[in-house]
């Protein structure tokens, strides 16, 4: 009796509440409640937008030489003055920050795409896949990618956006990719995707369903880690010369070419502004990353 | 379906059993070295038998890291068997792979121990419970949708519950979910590995009539795994007792609870917490730890540990022999 009462409670009761909350709700309110990732995130859409609306502060062509105004201290016509080729800074500052922006944000995504195709295969399927996979891994993790980008861009006999993040594709995968198998190996010993299975759901199914949208938090963390990463090795790259051409503005050109004694001591508005646009970028998105990451947690619970 | 005819009516009633789980062994390989060379195996199951027929309720018990979980995987083939076969409905599935078993599965579902886990938290409750349906294309949206509604009702869930989300319900009323979820391609076995385990006392006794009542309104079979003897005794026809990985004791509930034959056993109930007071018991206390699986002793595997261990134990393995009518035993006590 007592306990057939008990079963009648559990049928009416508990079940009421209003609204739904569906995960991603769920991940949206702990992402919102965490004030450094939200400011991250205002901070880097300001950047977005001063870098895509360009036009709007600047009225000079990042690419244009002037010749009659090289050097230039800033001014009311030249904000952060110019640079030896003419250039005007402010422009080439936010002009830059698309180019340094694109590379990164592309290459994050497609290194994920070959982390998540890569490592998931191998952390899917196991043995000696697995094993093979990972033996090429560590060969590629030790790759000493500098030259790889020398010899690429001698192949390739260019350099440009389009390069760098294919280069950066090429060599920068196999982190990614053993930290996804990783998260896979994890994933297929998990009650619910053994649970998958027993139903009799095809591969496909339990990887599309059930693994993938679970390496949710994980891929964010991914992606904003790369991002973060890539902004500083692209400014880096082009800083050795690597990277961009410096016809092309971006943030690490502008710190190369004010990268000399007479200029670092006598112009601080020429590279100080490209380094702090470098650090703010980078900050945020780790902000945002580390937000992101605590937000997809499903082990959280509030 | 043996050659002649039936000699008597209870050998026709055990003709075709649900379940036939026969000589199944199930080895992990240890691998070591750079090479990943197998430099032993882990013994989870080794070599056991036993069958289950339509409608009846096995409890399968033991300490934890016995095998009675890998036995469970096994004939769920999540794991396939080293060796031995599984026979489902008359049709053998130990090696089967791929489309072939998947075909099959809708007629052996499993309910997990932890509800938490079991549940994929990304799906809402209406798309898990219709997953098995869809998958196995049950019927058209709105049948599946259908279905969905009765098996909500049928483990006394309310039909709002559709769309909400795993997390916003308590253990309970999940497992209550992972049962619907069980429940929906009509199975014939199902096979509860702890399924009340994880949960309080209190909703454990909810969950164990549901699934008693479950068994009744749909013919169902169970193979309950449990570490809780009274669990066990409460849902079980029969009881098989595993230690370090085989069947040491397989009989009707009523004779291993009043009369256990193995030494194994007799220790296992004595630990048991008695219910009653002023009940005097002699408590068999085993001495020293469960042997590796990895390494399982010589002979009969509880040797190292039994108080009536004998010469022969030590060389011998006893087979499972049935002692009384129903009652088997792996002990060369009683041979």
């Amino acid at each position: 009796m007592a306990v057939q009462a008990l079963h009648n409670k559990a049928k009416t009761g508990e079940t009421k509440r209003k609204r739904v909350q569906s995960p991603w709700r769920l991940s949206l309110q702990r992402f919102m409640r965490n004030r450094l990732a939200v400011a991250g995130f205002f901070t880097l859409l300001v950047i977005i937008f001063v870098t895509v609306a360009a036009p709007l502060f600047t009225p000079y062509n990042p690419t244009a030489i002037n010749i009659m105004n090289t050097n230039l201290p800033p001014s009311a016509a030249h904000p952060l003055g110019t640079d030896g080729s003419g250039y005007d800074n402010l422009a080439r500052l936010l002009y830059g920050g698309r180019v340094d922006l694109t590379v990164a944000v592309a290459a994050a995504l497609m290194t994920m795409l070959i982390g998540v195709i890569y490592g998931g295969i191998s952390g899917f399927f196991g043995g000696w896949i697995d094993n093979l996979m990972m033996r090429f891994v560590d060969v590629m993790l030790n790759f000493p990618f500098i030259p790889f980008i020398l010899a690429l861009e001698a192949i390739f006999n260019t350099s440009g956006e389009l390069i760098l993040i294919t280069v950066v594709s090429l060599t920068a995968w196999p982190g990614p990719a053993r930290f996804m198998r990783g998260i896979f190996l994890q994933l297929r010993e998990q009650d619910y995707v053994l649970g998958a299975v027993t139903i009799g759901a095809s591969k496909w199914r339990i990887i599309f369903r059930h693994m993938l949208p679970n390496t949710i938090s994980s891929l964010a963390v991914l992606v904003s880690m790369s991002v973060a990463g890539y902004v500083g090795l692209d400014a880096g790259l082009t800083f050795l010369g690597l990277g961009l051409p410096l016809t092309v503005p971006s943030w690490g050109g502008m710190l190369s070419q004010a990268s000399n004694y007479i200029d670092m001591r006598t112009e601080p508005y020429s590279w100080i502004p490209p380094a702090l646009m470098i650090i703010l970028t980078i900050l945020s998105v780790n902000f945002i990353g580390d937000g992101l990451r605590d937000a997809f947690d499903p082990q959280a619970r509030t | 379906m043996s050659v002649g005819a039936p000699e008597s009516f209870e050998k026709l009633q055990t003709v075709q059993p649900l379940l036939e789980v026969r000589n199944i062994k199930k080895y992990f390989p240890i691998t070591g070295g750079v090479l990943r060379r197998t430099i032993g195996h882990v013994k989870a199951v080794d070599d056991v038998s036993f069958t289950l027929n339509e409608g009846e309720t096995l409890g399968l018990v033991g300490e934890s890291g016995c095998g009675k979980s890998t036995l469970g995987r096994v004939i769920m083939r999540i794991y396939e068997p080293t060796e031995g076969t599984l026979t489902i409905n008359g049709q053998e599935i130990s090696h089967l792979k791929g489309e072939a078993l998947r075909k099959l599965r809708h007629q052996f579902q499993m309910v997990f121990q932890d509800p938490y886990s079991s549940l994929n938290p990304r799906m809402s409750v209406g798309s898990l419970i219709a997953e098995p349906l869809l998958v196995n294309r049950r019927g058209s949206r709105a049948q599946i949708q259908e279905q969905v509604e009765s098996l909500l009702a049928i483990v006394g869930l309310s039909p709002e519950a559709r769309v909400r989300y795993p997390h916003e319900f308590s253990g309970g009323q999940r497992q209550r979910i992972a049962i619907a979820r069980a429940l929906a391609l009509r199975p014939k076995l199902i096979v509860a590995d702890e399924a009340v385990s994880a949960l309080d006392v209190s909703i454990q006794a909810q969950i164990l009539n549901l699934l008693a009542d479950l068994r009744k309104e749909f013919g169902l079979s169970y193979v309950f795994i449990s570490h809780n003897l009274a669990v066990v005794k409460h849902v079980s026809d029969r009881v098989a007792v595993m230690y370090l990985g085989r069947l040491v004791e397989l009989a009707p509930k009523s004779k291993l609870y009043t009369q256990p034959l193995h030494p194994y056993t007799q220790a296992l109930l004595s630990a048991a917490p008695e219910p009653k007071r002023h009940v005097a018991r002699e408590r068999i206390v085993l001495m020293g730890d469960v042997p590796s699986p990895a390494k399982p002793p010589s002979g009969c595997a509880f040797h190292t540990r039994c108080p009536q261990v004998m010469d022969v134990c030590r060389s011998l393995r006893p087979e499972l022999k049935e002692h009384t009518p129903g009652q088997y035993v792996a002990c060369h006590i009683y041979s």
